[in-house]
């Protein structure tokens, strides 16, 4: 898992990756690139990571994708990114691409209910939080309701 | 003590409690009305896991922490 501050170099990323299992003998390379989209006249987005529970997620996953022969990788900005720039790349590496295929899309849903990461809208330099297109992690409202 | 933290959009800074369980930091929470909503869909770790249960018991040095809706992406 890798993070940086700011939006992610793309090329450069899909690249060391790629770089890193050539020669592994995996046959399938599958990459998801998230990108921010121009709408309600946002800027750009903007991010806060909670490592240590991100950190434990993605081990978890990694433990996953190890029981199917493949691996998991995973790279996330921190603060702003901006129009057209990317925050978020997933990509897993299997022998068959069907394994790929189906692990890319189970990993990146539960990223989105799961990983420990807010997102803001940049709107006339501040700071909104996203909290409609939000997820709330599941088993939450322990500390809500009556006592 | 126990520190509490908010994470993400929650505006509060940390607090440090004196507290036996889980129960307790409720109803001491509950107290706060600008946190009302975040504690209704917020998910709670104990120590960086997260719980599913308040029947947990706290000892000094540990950290209770409030995660609230999350997008990442």
């Amino acid at each position: 898992m890798y993070l940086y501050d700011g939006a992610l170099d793309v090329p450069k990323i899909l690249k060391q990756w790629y770089d890193s299992e050539r020669d592994s003998n995996y046959g399938a390379y599958i990459p998801f690139v998230g990108t921010v989209r121009s709408e309600d006249n946002i800027s750009g987005l903007s991010f806060d990571i909670y490592e240590p529970i991100l950190e434990s997620w993605f081990k978890s996953w990694q433990e996953k994708a190890k029981l199917r022969g493949a691996i998991i990788k995973m790279a996330h900005s921190r603060g702003d990114v901006m129009l057209h720039e990317s925050s978020y790349i997933a990509a897993v590496f299997s022998p068959k691409r069907r394994v790929a295929l189906e692990f890319i899309d189970e990993f990146v849903e539960d990223f989105k209910a799961s990983a420990p990461i807010w997102k803001y809208d940049l709107i006339e330099g501040e700071r909104v939080y996203a909290k409609d297109r939000s997820t709330a992690i599941k088993g939450s409202g322990l500390l809500g309701g009556q006592s | 003590m126990i520190r509490v933290e908010f994470l993400g959009p929650i505006q509060k800074a940390p607090l440090e409690l004196d507290i036996d369980n889980l129960n307790q930091l409720r109803s001491i929470l509950q107290k706060d009305e600008e946190l009302q909503e975040w504690l209704q869909n917020s998910a709670v770790a104990l120590n960086d896991t997260l719980v599913s249960s308040l029947d947990v018991a706290l000892k000094d040095g540990d950290k209770v922490s409030l995660l609230p809706p999350v997008c990442g992406g």
